[in-house]
């Protein structure tokens, strides 16, 4: 090489600069030949001299390493790497594990859920009554407190803390173990052909817990276009706030499809096929952004895929238990306590002869009919902007509310004794609930726009109300698109 | 074990003076001076006639040494031992994107060190390898030593393989033997030093093992008296090569003495915007003339710029 000559004195001080003027190639000229030749070489450019860097840099390191004793001794974790990050088999196993960690949760929820929901409403909430009986309260602070506040947080509480105390532990334990960022690798692939980063599938695992901690971490990524897709495509992790409505909705309705040994099968399959489904409207988005608006090459990066571990167990469930279950809940209570006032008082205060409730209901049924959903849900969904959580609850108050169902419950606006899931689909069917409200109310919880605390998240993180914006509505408008055209399909087919 | 970090006599150095294609070392072997207390951390790095940290005081350098490496291979281990300062060790990639900077003297000579962020890469767009690539390149140190961990070979070569793209005078810290000896993994380092073609010296940053051969390796590569011949990619595909060849004779011809215009050339059929605009400014053109001083300010203006989201 011609060059080291020049570098033989630490400073080059004489020489080059000797000749000064008049260079024979111009700047320019050197920049429109490596535009010309950019175009030779392809986009696969930065793929190629990379791959050359790491073959080479494989076969020195190869040349200089050697590993003493006979032969390299069994590796688990190259092992289980191969197995798990396979071509053939990362999918399929993948889909196979969270499968079977939705059904642990499903059918290990069942029974905690009915005993919690039993001595919540069917025990504390009467005896709340009588106390309020004996007091001397007026009816309207009864119904708001008792029957608004008191029992739309009971239900939180009985419909979502068994699964969560089920689902984070088991999530907990797999990232533990060193699972997840194989996840990513296995992702990796997909992200980069949506012309996102692969970093982007890291952070979409954190949204499956939280979207607003999702939108944090994309902090991960340094390019700020792929960054910016990140943000914008993470609401479609279904978070937690939105899991027990899924796993509610799928046992209820796709689980009773099928004969009881295969309910809780099918119901887990189900979830996992919108959780599934949220990663290709991810990778979907990604894609369009990618292509429109934030136009630009993947940057390419290395993950490290950290040794396998043996989880802590205990630890583990301990930690997941407090830090995300506990904390999580203490979120949706604090939630679901004004969102139940609110409704109680929606539901009980008459304007021009009906109820405020009433008037919204009728304002959006058609809306709601049209995209295969009813107004009860628009309403729960307005209802719960500041969090998820709380849709269960509403929907089941306005729709007693709305159905007039007597035998149920004690009155309007009351949420009620529900002691098992023939009741809950009793109460559904009565307002004309289907198959097809059930599907796409699955839908459209994963396709709305993001809570509130996410919104404030990404424009934060973004500094910028425009994407703050359009994160929110991008999702909302698929919802919508999505579930209009599955409501046309549907009843051309099923007539 | 072997005597292939222990004995603090045996560098890469001298070993390659009489390897076929290793590069032409003029000078003598290391004198055995510290055998007696290898293990000592203060004077395990050489004598303390030879070593003087200088902490912060970086006045009148010599010559401008570079720290390279991957996060958390003990860059800033090595930073620390020979500065004598306490740079916080903890490293995560993307958020270091300062530098810290330190002087010592060592054989008659004033030395500036400066820590660089830890990358994987000098070939993405983050703004940590941004900090480290631009003072590779428009800073010019004298000598960069890339600090490598010994246990992850593989992955650390690849940075080492891009800085020997842009520069040729590079020392590498095979560190972390005393992990790669748990892993049972045998190094051998002489070959590696001729297949890279530039000095390769095993250490122990911890325990201070191997800093005296560090030392001679970067002033050796400093003062000249080791002429490198570092390792350039050539399993590029056909149709690359061609292309590199074609923009890498334009670049010579526009700047004679460029010490790294195939690198360049790689950058720009990258679409790196920031070398094309160095190309567009003449600030390349500035390499090979100008003092290190006006080079080492240069870069100070472009180190740690924001970075908004659109």
């Amino acid at each position: 090489m011609s060059q080291t000559a020049q570098l033989t004195g630490p400073l080059s001080t004489g020489g080059p600069a000797a000749r000064p003027s008049q260079p024979a190639v111009t700047p320019d000229q050197i920049l429109a030949t490596a535009r010309s030749l950019r175009w030779q070489v392809g986009s696969d450019y930065h793929q190629a001299l990379m791959e050359a860097i790491y073959t080479e840099a494989a076969r020195i390191a190869d040349r200089a390493v050697t590993r003493p004793g006979e032969k390299p001794r069994f590796d688990l974790d190259r092992t289980i790497d191969r197995l798990v990050t396979s071509r053939v088999w990362g999918f399929p196993l993948m889909i196979l594990l969270f499968t079977l960690v939705f059904w642990i949760t499903i059918s290990g929820a069942n029974i905690p859920s009915q005993l919690l929901s039993n001595l919540l409403i069917g025990v504390v909430y009467p005896w709340l009554h009588r106390l309020a009986d004996l007091i001397g309260l007026p009816w309207w602070l009864t119904g708001l407190l008792i029957d608004g506040v008191y029992l739309s947080t009971a239900w939180v509480v009985s419909v979502m803390l068994p699964p969560m105390a089920i689902f984070f532990p088991l999530f907990t334990l797999l990232e533990d173990f060193g699972y997840l960022p194989r996840v990513a690798f296995n992702l990796d692939n997909l992200f980069k052909k949506a012309g996102a980063h692969g970093k982007q599938a890291l952070s979409l695992m954190m949204g499956f817990g939280c979207n607003a901690a999702g939108v944090v971490s994309t902090r991960i990524i340094d390019s700020p276009r792929e960054r910016l897709i990140a943000i914008l495509t993470n609401n479609f992790a279904l978070c937690n706030g939105r899991w027990p409505l899924q796993i509610l909705i799928a046992t209820l309705f796709l689980g009773g499809l099928v004969a009881a040994p295969w309910a809780g099968l099918i119901a887990a399959l189900s979830v996992v096929g919108v959780a599934v489904l949220g990663v290709l409207f991810s990778f979907a988005a990604s894609w369009a952004l990618s292509r429109t608006v934030l136009r630009g090459q993947p940057s390419t990066f290395s993950l490290e895929l950290p040794p396998y571990r043996p989880p802590r167990v205990l630890q583990t469930i301990y930690t997941s238990l407090i830090d995300r279950t506990i904390i999580i809940l203490g979120r949706a209570v604090m939630f679901a306590v004004p969102a139940g006032a609110v409704i109680w008082l929606t539901a009980n205060v008459h304007v021009g002869g009906a109820s405020i409730a009433e008037h919204l209901v009728r304002l959006l049924d058609p809306i709601g009919l049209l995209i295969g959903l009813n107004s009860v849900i628009l309403v729960a969904y307005i209802v719960a902007i500041p969090a998820n959580e709380i849709v269960i609850p509403t929907i089941l108050m306005l729709t007693v509310l709305v159905t007039g169902m007597s035998d149920v419950g004690a009155g309007a606006g009351v949420l009620f004794e529900l002691e098992n899931t023939e009741d809950l689909m009793r109460v559904f069917q009565a307002s004309g609930w289907t198959l097809l409200t059930a599907v796409n109310l699955m839908l459209f919880s994963l396709l709305h726009n993001p809570c509130s605390t996410t919104i404030y998240t990404i424009y934060k993180e973004t500094g910028s109300r425009k994407w703050a914006a359009v994160g929110a509505l991008l999702p909302l408008a698929i919802g919508f698109v999505v579930t209009f055209l599955v409501a046309q399909v549907w009843r051309l087919v099923a007539g | 074990m072997s005597s292939q970090t222990d004995g603090p006599t045996v560098t890469a150095l001298d070993q390659l003076t009489t390897a076929d294609d290793g590069f032409t070392v003029t000078v003598e072997p290391l004198p055995a001076a510290a055998a007696g207390c290898a293990a000592c951390p203060v004077h395990s790095v050489h004598n303390a006639a030879n070593l003087r940290k200088l902490g912060i005081d970086m006045t009148d350098w010599d010559f401008v040494v570079a720290l390279a490496g991957n996060p958390n291979v003990g860059k800033s281990t090595v930073f620390n031992a020979l500065t004598g300062l306490r740079q916080h060790t903890g490293n995560w990639p993307g958020k270091t994107v300062t530098r810290a900077e330190g002087g010592f003297e060592y054989g008659g000579h004033r030395y500036k060190l400066v820590d660089l962020p830890g990358t994987y890469s000098l070939l993405a767009t983050s703004l940590d390898e941004e900090v480290a690539r631009d003072f590779i390149l428009f800073g010019q140190p004298d000598v960069t030593v890339v600090v490598v961990d010994a246990t992850r070979l593989e992955r650390n070569l690849n940075l080492v393989l891009q800085v020997l793209e842009i520069t040729d005078r590079v020392v590498v810290a095979l560190n972390l033997m005393d992990e790669a000896r748990r892993h049972r993994l045998q190094i051998d380092h002489r070959r590696l030093a001729r297949d890279l073609g530039v000095p390769v010296v095993p250490t122990e940053a911890r325990r201070g093992k191997g800093l005296p051969e560090l030392l001679q390796a970067i002033s050796d590569v400093a003062t000249g008296r080791i002429v490198t011949r570092p390792h350039r990619i050539k399993n590029e595909p056909p149709a690359l090569k061609q292309a590199i060849a074609t923009l890498t004779r334009q670049i010579e011809a526009a700047f004679p003495g460029l010490p790294n215009a195939r690198w360049v050339a790689l950058r720009l059929l990258d679409g790196d915007e920031r070398i094309a605009e160095a190309v567009r400014l003449g600030e390349l053109g500035d390499l090979s003339r100008g003092s290190a001083e006006e080079r080492s300010q240069s870069v100070q203006s472009l180190s740690a710029k924001p970075e908004p989201v659109p």
